[in-house]
């Protein structure tokens, strides 16, 4: 077909492809103008940009708002709250649901559909439906002092860490179940004849070849439950134990903010979720598809 | 393939009948319910105990009083009332929840499925295109309402800066603005996420189709929106599925901005401000959280009853 083509509109689907080119590219600039400006601002001192603008050259560029939000304003220490929230959310999460989907696609349970259906839509629900009650609830529970300093599930790590799971089970149970219905039949089959049991059957035969849908997974369920802001506002009181993202605001003064030292602590805040973003690329977008290519 | 293919799913059921029936009831060993029962009994239980049952207690409570202390007493549909004639908040709250979906549906969703379409026709430096446009996506809310603040603020920020001129407009400030370059901010982040999940689904459109259209004299427009669009049916789906989440679920941008107030209210926004706030106003909160339950309980229900149309025909 290629060969038939006259140079003419050779010539014009290649001046079209510049101006695809250029509208791309204007696109994507604009897209990191933001972040790009941040990161600058965040090098200059308050006094300059204030004076100047935050277009002017720079006369004095330094990483000092890095060490002011990181030493002075204890990110350091939040950043710890993020980890010890998500880490086992995205573990534990991935665990019951890769069973679930397991039981749904594969072991064809009775009322695998309704499950699946009950999982995906809690999911859906907005969170601010079932936060009123949830507090509640956690004021109501006691726990022992070496599991929550504030002697309720209130407060405590466990709040968040519950809720998390609970809500992202639904998207997780989602995707893999569609993922599992991919993977053949047969060697299942071949594990039941050689007199495997349900859990041999999850643990040696399903999840080495979901490898895939469990990394891309992780990699989106790190960074959502890293970037998550509304749990730890609603359930934790104690301004020591808030996540990142949430302590974000600590950084705004009483009378007066300094924009300077925000945009280090948002680049501060950012930074994992990019660095994460751009070594794990390819699971990060398969795992948002994973669900959406397969209708 | 596609022959193949149906006659290993028509196998499936086949087999397993024929296993049910030789084996009857001692298909699963008292070890594999065991299992079973903890590993499926778990999730259930903490998807019905920290989702489906507060969402039933949000609804009981909508119909009570209640300050989170004291005595729950019974008021009827008072709430609801006074929610939908007295409450100053609530009717810009929903004007503008509509103005998220609409903003985001009809600017931030087709300009993904541009994108999209224009880096699937494989131009260079795909990748990297690709990996920009959706970097914002990755970025906390938060973190996307502080960078808005950087940009937006009256004194200082760049946006200012570059208009130039001698009565700064107070972007975030001024009540009939702030909304629009929230949603700004919003399309951002949203677009990014369109874009990679029409990219996915165009690389799955089988491409003799698109030479069958160019053979039979289509355009490459008629191409496109006759006969590779209706094939994105399931990716459509969910974009819509998910602009519409997202739009009643937004609350973090507009919460980093000023804590939705002063023309930024939306329903999750007087949702919190309700419960968690001085006032303890848990039994009306709730009646605000019901009426986001309702309305996204609308689409959820069509949006898996579709999913399980797909499912039979399987």
């Amino acid at each position: 077909m290629t060969l038939s083509a006259t140079p003419a509109p050779a010539r014009a689907r290649s001046r079209g492809r510049l101006g695809v080119h250029a509208f791309l590219l204007v696109v994507s600039l604009a897209f990191l103008a933001p972040l790009l400006l941040a990161v600058y601002a965040s090098l200059r001192p308050y006094e300059e940009t204030a004076k100047y603008g935050y277009f002017s050259l720079p006369r004095h560029l330094s990483f000092d708002y890095y060490r002011q939000a990181f030493v002075d304003s204890g990110m350091g220490k939040y950043f710890v709250n993020s980890l010890v929230i998500a880490v086992p959310g995205v573990l534990i999460t991935l665990f019951l649901a890769s069973f679930v989907a397991f039981a749904v696609a594969r072991l064809r349970i009775r009322g695998g559909t309704v499950l699946l259906m009950v999982f995906t839509a809690g999911n859906l629900l907005p969170q601010q439906v079932i936060v009123t009650p949830l507090y509640v609830l956690f004021n109501k529970i006691p726990l022992p002092y070496w599991m929550s300093d504030s002697l309720t599930v209130y407060d405590s790590y466990w709040a968040v860490i519950a809720v998390q799971i609970a809500f992202q089970l639904g998207f997780c149970v989602f995707v893999l179940a569609h993922f599992m219905r991919t993977l053949p039949v047969e060697i299942l089959e071949a594990a039941i004849v050689d007199g495997a049991g349900v859990w041999a059957r999850y643990r040696r035969v399903t999840l080495p070849l979901c490898r895939p849908a469990l990394a891309a997974l992780g990699t989106l369920q790190f960074t959502w439950m890293y970037n998550d802001f509304l749990w730890g506002l609603v359930f934790l009181s104690d301004g020591d134990k808030l996540p990142v993202t949430s302590a974000l605001n600590n950084l705004r003064g009483q009378f007066f903010t300094d924009y300077n030292l925000l945009a280090a602590g948002s680049v501060l805040v950012a930074l994992p979720t990019i660095l994460v973003f751009l070594a794990l690329q390819r699971h990060f977008i398969a795992g948002l598809t994973l669900g959406a290519s397969k209708g | 393939m596609t022959a193949a293919r149906d006659g290993e799913r028509k196998a499936v059921p086949n087999t397993r009948a024929r296993r049910a029936g030789r084996r009857g009831p001692r298909r699963h060993t008292r070890r594999d319910l065991a299992v079973l029962g903890v590993l499926l009994g778990i999730p259930i239980l903490l998807d019905l105990a920290l989702i489906w049952g507060p969402t039933l207690a949000s609804v009981g409570l909508s119909f009570t009083t209640w300050d989170g202390v004291g005595d729950i007493t019974w008021a009827g549909f008072k709430n609801y009332d006074n929610l939908f004639t007295t409450y100053p908040q609530f009717w810009p709250a929903v004007r503008h929840n509509l103005l998220w979906l609409v903003f985001l549906g009809v600017f931030a969703a087709p300009f993904g499925l541009l994108l999209a379409v224009l880096i699937d026709r494989g131009v260079r430096f795909s990748r990297f295109y690709q990996s920009t446009l959706y970097m914002p996506v990755v970025l906390s809310l938060a973190v996307v309402g502080f960078i808005a603040q950087l940009i937006l603020s009256r004194d200082q920020g760049a946006l200012n800066a570059v208009i130039g001129g001698r009565n700064p407009t107070d972007w975030l400030g001024d009540p009939g603005l702030n909304i629009w370059m929230v949603l700004l901010a919003a399309c951002w982040r949203h677009t990014g996420y369109v874009m990679v999940l029409y990219l996915a689904g165009l690389k799955s459109v089988d491409p003799t189709l698109k030479e069958a259209a160019a053979i039979d004299g289509a355009t490459e427009r008629q191409t496109f929106f006759r006969v590779v669009l209706p094939t994105l049916r399931p990716v459509n789906v969910i974009v819509g599925v998910i602009t519409v989440i997202e739009s009643l679920r937004a609350f973090d941008i507009v919460y980093a901005v000023n804590k939705g107030r002063n023309g930024l209210e939306l329903l999750s926004v007087l949702v919190t401000d309700n419960i968690i706030g001085e006032a303890g106003r848990i039994g009306f909160g709730s009646a605000i959280a019901v009426v986001l339950l309702l309305v996204s309980m609308g689409f959820i229900v069509t949006y898996l009853v579709q999913e399980l149309r797909g499912e039979e025909r399987r």
